[in-house]
């Protein structure tokens, strides 16, 4: 019986469709570990191997990692929810109400995409803090800590655009007091100081653009959802696989050289 | 006591929550190794050069790292709902009005600034200071290891920007920060017919100058002469300071000026809480 399991196996093994998919075997050497990370594609951004103390939890705090965990998960879950909301004012509001009370699971679908973003702000947060105090912005990783603080702020931004998309008060108002800082934009801004005011009103200046009218309105709506559903993310896939790709080429999780 | 409760149940501030343990914590974690780094010399080549293999083992700590934030994340959002208010009525202004939480320290510094500095001069002061770090911080040590001894400037600078001024700002926004943006202390009723006495008055009319435009080239040396205390101070120190010398002109303008645009955030709120000063300068185009 086993005998014949064994040969089953080598037969399913050793087949062209099953070494056409896997390229490599599960002995346990060497060779295998570093083809298990350079022949993987979601894997092959790491190194074959790494120094032991990149390993260390209390040296990396693993939160770059659970940036990028964060992401993932409100992407998965963004486009979940995207299948039961439309960005138009008349239906926002009601379409979160059938996602509580209505969607099986749509509660917890919304749940975890604002957990996630939240958590998402914090890790992002404490990785900067982590990347500052063990210095691993300096030569010659200067250029990745600038890409990292664009991604600071695209996160910020990220989860600022999805906090309008409920359509209650909370989000209302939180939206307006934030888009009303650029009100006060220098030369751009209606009300700011240096704005040539026969030229720049109300109806033109950075707000308006920010907003698509002079008020958070449905096409602001529409303007946040297309930026946190499509275009924000866009940009942050992007700069992210710079970001990784960087820290390999840089010589990977810095370490006391 | 009960409003106080009520911020602190609010599902949105539940990652407050969690700042006021996890900040705590990490730099507990920090200061630790930073402590025994400067104690026992920073770790030698040989420790290095020990290489592990990615698979398993560093797969290993990543996908055990990803289970742990999973199962919390999926607690998280089995126990607390996210919230949903009332729909939206631009009618209606809460008060008060609060931007979503990481927007707090900002909102915070509206309090003592006008809107186009603590708006947007400010947060652009933040974004290219944060950027600008790697290339002002010339110090080629601590590099991929917490210390504190080799860079006790870059830290001490980082770390007031971050925990006091952009951490504390935000706690202080979230949970004591009622109706009118006035100050409520946990315990305190939140009277949103609270009257606050605005008795302030500008720098220089406490310095009894009365006519516009004296007070106008008043502000304008006060602030010059702030942001001029950088180049005194490189001219004055520049032949005996080695670090200065290797610093070099242009980067020692960015880090003076970045630095004293940073310290004048508490300089002001000093002002304005001690000595009830609403601008520092008023002139025809714009305060600060």
């Amino acid at each position: 019986m086993n005998e014949e399991r064994k040969g089953l196996k080598e037969k399913i093994t050793n087949s062209d469709i099953w070494k056409s998919i896997f390229r490599h075997g599960y002995e346990k050497t060497g060779r295998r570990y570093t083809l298990q990370v350079l022949q993987n594609v979601w894997l092959h951004l790491h190194p074959p191997r790494i120094s032991r103390h990149a390993l260390n939890f209390r040296f990396t705090w693993c939160m770059g990692g659970i940036t990028f965990l964060m992401f993932l998960v409100t992407a998965v879950t963004g486009v979940l929810l995207m299948f039961y909301y439309r960005p138009v004012a008349e239906y926002a509001f009601s379409d979160v109400q059938a996602l509580e009370f209505d969607i099986p699971f749509g509660m917890l679908l919304r749940n975890m995409h604002r957990w996630a973003a939240h958590g998402m702000v914090i890790s992002v947060m404490l990785h900067m803090f982590r990347v500052f105090l063990t210095g691993s912005y300096k030569k010659p990783r200067e250029f990745n800590w600038a890409v990292g603080v664009i991604l600071l702020l695209i996160t910020f931004f990220l989860s600022f655009t999805g906090y309008l998309l409920p359509w209650d008060q909370l989000a209302y108002w939180a939206v307006t007091v934030g888009t009303n800082m650029a009100r006060a934009t220098p030369v751009l801004g209606h009300e700011g100081p240096f704005t040539p005011t026969d030229i720049v009103t109300q109806a033109n200046d950075v707000r308006f653009a920010l907003l698509g009218g002079t008020i958070v309105g449905p096409s602001t709506l529409l303007r946040f959802y297309i930026l946190h559903c499509i275009a924000v993310p866009l940009v942050a896939s992007l700069l992210m696989a710079l970001h990784f790709w960087r820290v390999r080429k840089d010589g990977g999780i810095s370490g006391p050289l | 006591m009960e409003y106080f409760l009520a911020l602190v149940k609010k599902p949105d501030n539940v990652p407050i929550l969690a700042i006021l343990f996890l900040i705590p914590y990490f730099i507990w974690l920090a200061y630790k190794q930073a402590r025994q780094t400067d104690r026992t010399g920073v770790p030698s080549d040989a420790a290095l050069n020990d290489k592990v293999y990615v698979w398993p083992y560093l797969c290993r700590n990543e996908f055990v790292c990803a289970i742990i934030v999973m199962l919390v994340l999926g607690v998280w959002s089995i126990m607390i709902d996210a919230p949903l208010e009332e729909p939206s009525d631009p009618a209606k202004t809460p008060n008060p009005s609060k931007a979503p939480w990481y927007f707090l320290a900002l909102q915070e510094m509206l309090v003592y600034f006008d809107p186009w500095i603590a708006g947007v001069v400010l947060p652009g002061f933040i974004i290219a200071g944060l950027i600008a770090i790697p290339y002002i911080d010339i110090n080629p040590k601590g590099k991929g290891y917490y210390t504190i001894k080799e860079r006790p400037f870059a830290l001490a600078v980082f770390c007031f920007g971050f925990i006091i001024l952009w951490i504390v700002l935000m706690i202080v926004g979230t949970f004591l920060r009622g109706p009118g943006w006035n100050i409520f202390m946990p315990w305190q009723y939140w009277d949103p017919h609270k009257i606050v006495p605005l008795t302030n008055v500008n720098l220089s009319y406490l310095f009894g100058i009365r006519d516009d435009t004296t007070a106008n080239f008043f502000g304008f040396a006060i602030v010059a002469g702030y942001f001029a205390l950088g180049p005194i101070f490189y001219f004055w120190k520049y032949k005996t300071s080695r670090f200065l010398q290797e610093l070099g002109l242009v980067r020692y303008v960015i880090v003076s000026f970045l630095f004293l645009s940073m310290v004048a955030l508490p300089i002001k709120m000093i002002l304005r809480l001690a000595l009830n000063i609403k601008y520092v300068w008023v002139s025809p185009w714009f305060n600060i």
